[in-house]
């Protein structure tokens, strides 16, 4: 680094789309003969455009930057970093304290910090250190039994033990073994996976070369889903770059070692997720799970044993490896140990990627490191889990992050999306967009999954059209209990998820749906009426010029009249008052 | 099997797509990407001259291409337009800016204007879900959208952008 320092913006997929390219450009036309960088998604979501000044006296972090604070930015470099601005320090404001002191980052340690296409920042950050231990001073069945006792289970969802499940392919016969890391992402509402991809890709590759070593593993896939462009992009060039290094490819770091790595691109079907589906897809055919046993261990991808595991996972492993397993179950909450990502998402105010530490529990998640609700309405539940987990509601948030204690709830960890949800997030219709969802990807091989999804969602769409009746709730468990038992896979048995939780936790409001033929969040638009109040409405015309199809009349400072004939109820009125004037019911 | 109407020029694009991508079996998501990298959809005579090169019946290639939401049987618009329906987009209003962009351009879910220039999906999520309601339009991810703001958007596209 030169005295003058560095600028570096973070161009994450949501960083780049809140205008990270705009801010980068700005800088490189200024000029400033500062050396320019990039890095990729620090997990504050909620201050993006994000850029950084580095120099001597360390890293200063400047969030939302728009074109005009870029400028202010530009112009007190021209003279050096020592007058740099004073506001819009997102580390040392009380937001970003909140969200940071919190959090742990292990998986995430990268991200954020280093450029995730330059392997030389990778390992200048201790990359590819654990892979050279591993080589140098273990024998594969040492590294087994380190990530045994790390206590590391799988974070794609069902949190099976990592290092026994390296066993199993460490001791399989057969050749040759395959690897895969599962990097098809595809709960609504996540995007931890990808966030560790555009940021930090060599910690994956090299978290598969650990495992490989360890299990004699000599070919391996990452099946990413299509729809996250820049992750494979940055990871093919990783590879590369890996190879061009002799980190990957034959004979590693000159010794017997050999492992081969190639990209998979996904084709946009969320079951591909299940493992044996995944392995159908990898061998170019209709992703259909398959009954196991066998286990991918005995038979996987062309019949040969194969180990799979998701994104974060790998991404733990060089950590573990390179600090010991006792930095990483130092965190641990009954059988979790570690962190865990999770990405925060929907009605709370700092949205985002964030790191914790096992027993950690949802209401400090959500409101320290959230900061609460984003509207100022009440929070009514966390969706954890996506279309496989559940609503968890606010009298619950003291559950600790465990996957005992998450299950326990009827949700489940799941990879790690957590949406949060006010009072004007309808439950019943939380639960039919995620049977909508479920639906549609069902592959079709088990009738329960097949039929039975499609009838709960013609259930839940007639009691969010007013049309319920009633004996609907005891027909949509009956269902809920028959597809969970016949279905072949994950899709299927957790399909129900979503419509149990709510039941369960949110019963009056199925109740209210289909007794009283009202929607108590005002979402269902059958069942809603918009009003103006008179007695807060101060004739703005917001509303009016807002409103699509013009059905709002009145005079400038006097009540305004909602058209009940023409109004379509899309609620473009209530987001655009600014006095509260606009009732639902 | 052979392929009635596929003209020579068809046979031979089809070659040097099998030729790029590789013609084993679990090649067969790759050489349909590839075609659609190429034309925005897949074409039936180019789906069955790949077929015929790569010696496979054409059933097993589509059985595979309609199993997956990835590929399109008809010919894209200019740009494609995907709404985000993701659980943060849903919560945040993604209904809402569906229904502006499908009343603005006259088109469902699935559908190509007229004019040709744009097509509508619907995708599960992007990821980017911290800027919810989120729209991308050919590459570019467009973030907390508002039915004021994707009017606009729209109109930058139609006047060429």
């Amino acid at each position: 680094m030169e005295n003058s320092g560095r600028i570096i913006v973070g161009m994450g997929s949501c960083g780049i789309a809140a205008g990270a390219k705009a801010v980068y450009q700005q800088l490189e036309k200024a000029d400033l003969g500062i050396p320019l960088g990039l890095t990729s998604c620090v997990g504050m979501c909620f201050a993006e455009p994000i850029v950084e000044v580095e120099s001597l006296s360390g890293r200063i972090m400047y969030g939302n930057v728009d074109a005009a604070f870029a400028d202010k930015l530009i112009e007190s470099l021209k003279t050096g970093t020592e007058n740099l601005p004073a506001e819009n320090r997102i580390k040392e404001s009380s937001d970003g304290k909140k969200y940071l002191d919190r959090q742990v980052k292990i998986a995430l340690k990268n991200c954020g910090v280093i450029d995730p296409e330059n392997i030389d920042e990778y390992i200048a950050a201790g990359g590819y250190d654990a892979i050279k231990k591993c080589i140098e001073s273990m024998k594969p069945d040492e590294v087994i039994e380190t990530v045994k006792e790390s206590g590391l289970r799988g974070r794609g969802g069902a949190g099976f033990t990592t290092g026994i499940k390296w066993s199993f392919l460490a001791g399989a016969k057969g050749d040759p073994k395959y690897l895969v890391c599962n990097a098809d992402e595809g709960d609504p509402g996540a995007f931890m996976d990808r966030a560790v991809l555009e940021g930090d890709p060599h910690s994956v590759i090299e978290g598969m070369l650990v495992a490989a070593y360890s299990t004699g593993a000599s070919l391996g896939y990452v099946y990413c889903r299509a729809e996250y462009p820049l992750a494979i992009k940055r990871l093919i060039k990783a590879i590369a770059d890996a190879e061009e290094r002799n980190l990957m490819g034959d004979n590693i770091l000159g010794t017997e070692f050999s492992f081969h790595l190639k990209v998979k691109e996904g084709a946009g079907a969320f079951v591909c997720g299940e493992e044996t589906a995944l392995m159908a897809s990898i061998e170019g055919r209709r992703g259909m799970p398959a009954l196991r046993p066998p286990f991918p261990a005995e038979a996987g991808i062309k019949g040969k044993p194969t180990n799979i595991n998701n994104v974060e996972t790998y991404a733990n492993v060089p950590f573990i490896i390179r600090e010991g397993p006792s930095s990483f179950n130092k965190y641990s909450y009954g059988s979790s140990v570690g962190t865990k990502v999770f990405a925060l998402a929907g009605k709370i105010k700092r949205v985002g990627l964030v790191e914790v530490p096992m027993g950690i529990s949802i209401r400090e998640i959500i409101e320290e490191i959230g900061g609460g609700s984003a509207t100022g309405n009440p929070i009514k539940a966390v969706q954890l889990g996506g279309p496989a987990g559940g609503c968890i509601p606010e009298s619950l948030f003291d559950t600790p992050i465990d996957y005992d204690s998450i299950n326990a709830t009827g949700a489940i960890m799941g990879s790690g999306g957590m949406v949060v949800m006010d009072d004007q997030t309808c439950m019943v219709d939380v639960a039919r967009y995620f049977l909508n969802f479920t639906q549609k990807e069902s592959c079709g091989k088990c009738t329960f999954c097949r039929i039975g999804t499609k009838r709960m969602l013609e259930i839940l769409t007639r009691i969010t059209d007013g049309k319920g009746v009633e004996n609907d709730i005891s027909l949509l468990e009956e269902l809920a209990g028959h597809i969970k038992k016949t279905s072949l896979c994950g899709l299927g048995q957790l399909a129900p998820n979503p419509v149990l939780t709510t039941l369960k936790y949110f019963r009056d409001e199925y109740e209210a749906h289909i007794v009283d033929k009202k929607c108590p969040a005002g979402v269902c638009k059958p069942l809603i009426t918009f009003t103006v109040n008179p007695e807060n409405c101060v004739g703005c015309t917001a509303c009016a010029k807002a409103c699509p199809t013009k059905c709002i009349s009145g005079e400038r400072k006097e009540v305004h009249f909602i058209d009940p004939e023409k109004c379509v109820k899309c609620g473009i009125c209530r987001d655009t008052c600014k006095f509260d004037a606009i009732d639902v019911e | 099997m052979s392929c009635i109407d596929c003209g020579d020029a068809v046979m031979k694009e089809a070659r040097e797509i099998v030729e790029k991508i590789g013609s084993e079996p679990e090649k067969v998501i790759p050489l349909l990407q590839e075609i659609q990298n190429r034309h925005g959809y897949l074409s039936q005579d180019l789906v069955e001259a790949v077929a015929e090169v790569v010696e496979i019946p054409v059933s097993r290639l589509y059985g595979v291409a309609t199993f997956y939401s990835q590929f399109r049987f008809t010919p894209m618009g200019k740009n494609l337009v995907k709404i985000c329906k993701g659980t943060a987009c849903h919560v945040g209003g993604a209904e809402k800016v569906y229904s502006i962009i499908t009343e603005e351009l006259g088109v469902g879910e699935g559908g190509t204007t007229a004019d040709g220039l744009f097509t509508v999906e619907a995708v599960a999520c992007l990821g980017c879900c911290s800027l919810a309601p989120v729209v991308m339009i050919n590459d570019n991810i467009y973030g907390k959208i508002s039915p004021a703001k994707m009017g606009k958007i729209l109109k930058e596209y139609a006047d060429g952008k």
